[in-house]
């Protein structure tokens, strides 16, 4: 696949601080690509470098195969950056704000996009009214209805749903969706795993000023390791008698009622498990199988780094 | 072309932050005309100067008054262009394929326009309250091209200190620095009057030869030095600050 974004060895310090020591990575086009990593890490410093808000120390840019540094002005009819906290006007209406972007995109019709991206983002009813008086979620999804003016080609997302309440956060993940089909290249930064695995096709791990892991979600979460099943007993006798029968598959005991064991192959170890305790007269009165999260990989990455 | 019309869309959101707000119109047209009121019915008995009448003070402190309605208007600058800087709306603009110097012009030329617009609605009150002018068409001209000239000054002035302040607090607090020079010019009273060292500070200082030329050409008198070395002070004021100002605004 294409790749619309080149980020190579970026390096950025601010004083004595080293922010990016090396960033690298690629953006295939028509792709979600999600930039995780702990607050401070450096996320809103690369997005700035990438939208040429910021200069880099080393390293280099391109978007479209365009030099961001040399042909900003080109590419910055390719792309839309919504920052964190909403960038919305608050003393202007909806509307206002849609039409202030289209006449500043030099759009013919501002107010019949203004309208369109207001029926698309379900803001409408809202549309006369002042920002100020918007929920946190409508807020969001003007934010976003502002980034699509002039159909650009590339969104940057920086932290879009930071703030927000579940219902809200999934409407503008649905969005985000709706998006990604209309064939936009969207690269976001969040703090939220959830976030991340639900929407990106590609995740990088920003940690120690550069990108710690990359790949696609399921990748990512393979390098916590296998799924693993928890086993409760009644006794810890059953639970004393349990270990050597499983000691093929890991066993370790939580508490005196309760072990964990490593399922290589899912479903067909979690069998073999139970009809080995079955055999040996053991009933778990309850199990349950657990696959790694993104949390647990950020986790461990974060201790490793 | 894409140039100007950038820069008045920009001016014309300002524009509409400035009409939507109660609290800036009340502090930049209703406390001027409270202080002009005030100077001339309350202090205006009290205060003695040679050749200029009790009936005649409005025409003298009239061309402070209209500095002080630029100068409160000057901390609504300040405060919008630091609010867009915190507010990360620079950062959209900035990001968008306009002219860089649009998104402060645009600032520029919406502050001048609402200080324009209050200093008019001061002067209708000071017509009001009797003041009255024999100055010639030319005369007013210059007199207001000296006004213009002082609102676009003070505008840019505002514009570093905005962008270089980190709270809207700070962002406002020069507009102060100038009312303060207005009580130390020939705003009110005379500055022969005043101690030797305050003295010659207020005789030299920018504020009073606005204020003076101002003053002369719309009382039908010869301005002397003032015109000119008013029209330098502000056209240094506003080039050093422009210059800063687009050096910040380029790095925040």
């Amino acid at each position: 696949m294409p790749k619309i974004i080149t980020i190579d060895r970026i390096q950025k310090q601010f004083k004595e601080q080293k922010v990016l020591t090396g960033v690298s990575l690629d953006v295939t086009r028509g792709s979600i690509y999600a930039l995780l990593g702990a607050n401070g890490s450096g996320k809103s410093t690369l997005l700035k470098i990438i939208t040429g808000l910021l200069d880099a120390d080393a390293g280099a840019v391109t978007v479209n195969q365009l030099d961001v540094k040399k042909d900003l002005r080109k590419i910055q009819r390719l792309f839309s950056f919504s920052a964190q906290n909403s960038t919305v006007d608050d003393v202007l209406t909806g509307s206002e704000n849609l039409v202030l972007i289209a006449k500043l995109r030099h759009i013919k019709q501002p107010q019949q996009v203004a309208n369109d991206l207001l029926a698309q983002f379900k803001l409408t009813a809202a549309a006369n009214k002042r920002v100020a008086d918007y929920s946190g979620g409508m807020r969001r999804r003007l934010d976003l209805a502002m980034s699509l003016v002039g159909d650009p080609e590339i969104l940057f997302l920086d932290e879009p749903t930071t703030g927000l309440d579940p219902a809200s956060r999934n409407d503008l993940w649905q969005a985000i969706r709706g998006l990604k089909q209309q064939g936009k290249t969207i690269f976001l930064t969040t703090q939220y795993l959830e976030e991340a695995d639900q929407l990106a096709d590609e995740i990088g791990f920003l940690g120690q000023g550069t990108i710690i892991a990359s790949g696609t979600p399921a990748e990512m979460k393979h390098l916590a390791g296998p799924e693993k099943m928890t086993l409760v007993f009644t006794t810890p006798t059953e639970v004393n008698r349990a270990v050597p029968v499983l000691q093929a598959f890991r066993p370790q005991t939580l508490d005196e009622v309760t072990l964990t064991v490593v399922l290589t192959k899912s479903v067909t170890t979690s069998l073999q498990i139970l009809s080995l305790l079955t055999k040996n007269d053991l009933q778990p009165v309850s199990f349950q199988v657990t696959a790694p999260t993104l949390d647990d990989v950020f986790l461990q990455l974060n201790k490793e780094a | 072309m894409t140039f100007i019309s950038d820069t008045f869309t920009l001016a014309g959101r300002l524009i509409k932050h400035n009409l939507r707000s109660l609290d800036t119109i009340i502090t930049v047209i209703l406390m001027p005309i409270a202080m002009l009121l005030l100077m001339v019915y309350l202090f205006g008995g009290a205060i003695q100067i040679d050749g200029v009448s009790h009936a005649e003070y409005v025409n003298y402190v009239l061309p402070g008054i209209l500095l002080m309605t630029i100068a409160t208007g000057s901390a609504y600058t300040a405060l919008r262009i630091n609010l867009d800087k915190t507010s990360g709306m620079f950062d959209r603009f900035k990001t968008l394929p306009i002219s860089k110097s649009a998104v402060l012009n645009g600032q520029a030329v919406a502050s001048v326009i609402f200080m324009l617009t209050s200093t008019l609605i001061v002067l209708a009150v000071a017509f009001l309250i009797g003041f009255r002018s024999k100055a010639s068409i030319s005369e007013w001209l210059l007199a207001l091209l000296l006004i213009v000239g002082f609102a676009i000054a003070v505008t840019w002035l505002s514009v570093p200190f905005a962008l270089a302040a980190s709270s809207i607090d700070g962002a406002s607090a020069f507009s102060y620095l100038i009312l303060l020079l207005l009580f130390v010019s020939s705003a009110f009273v005379p500055v022969t009057g005043m101690p030797k060292v305050v003295r010659i500070f207020a005789e030299n200082q920018p504020l009073t030869h606005v204020i003076q030329a101002v003053r002369q050409l719309l009382t039908t008198q010869p301005i002397g030095n003032h015109g000119w070395i008013a029209a330098a002070w502000l056209i240094g004021i506003t080039l050093f600050s422009y210059l800063i100002g687009t050096l910040i605004y380029r790095r925040v």
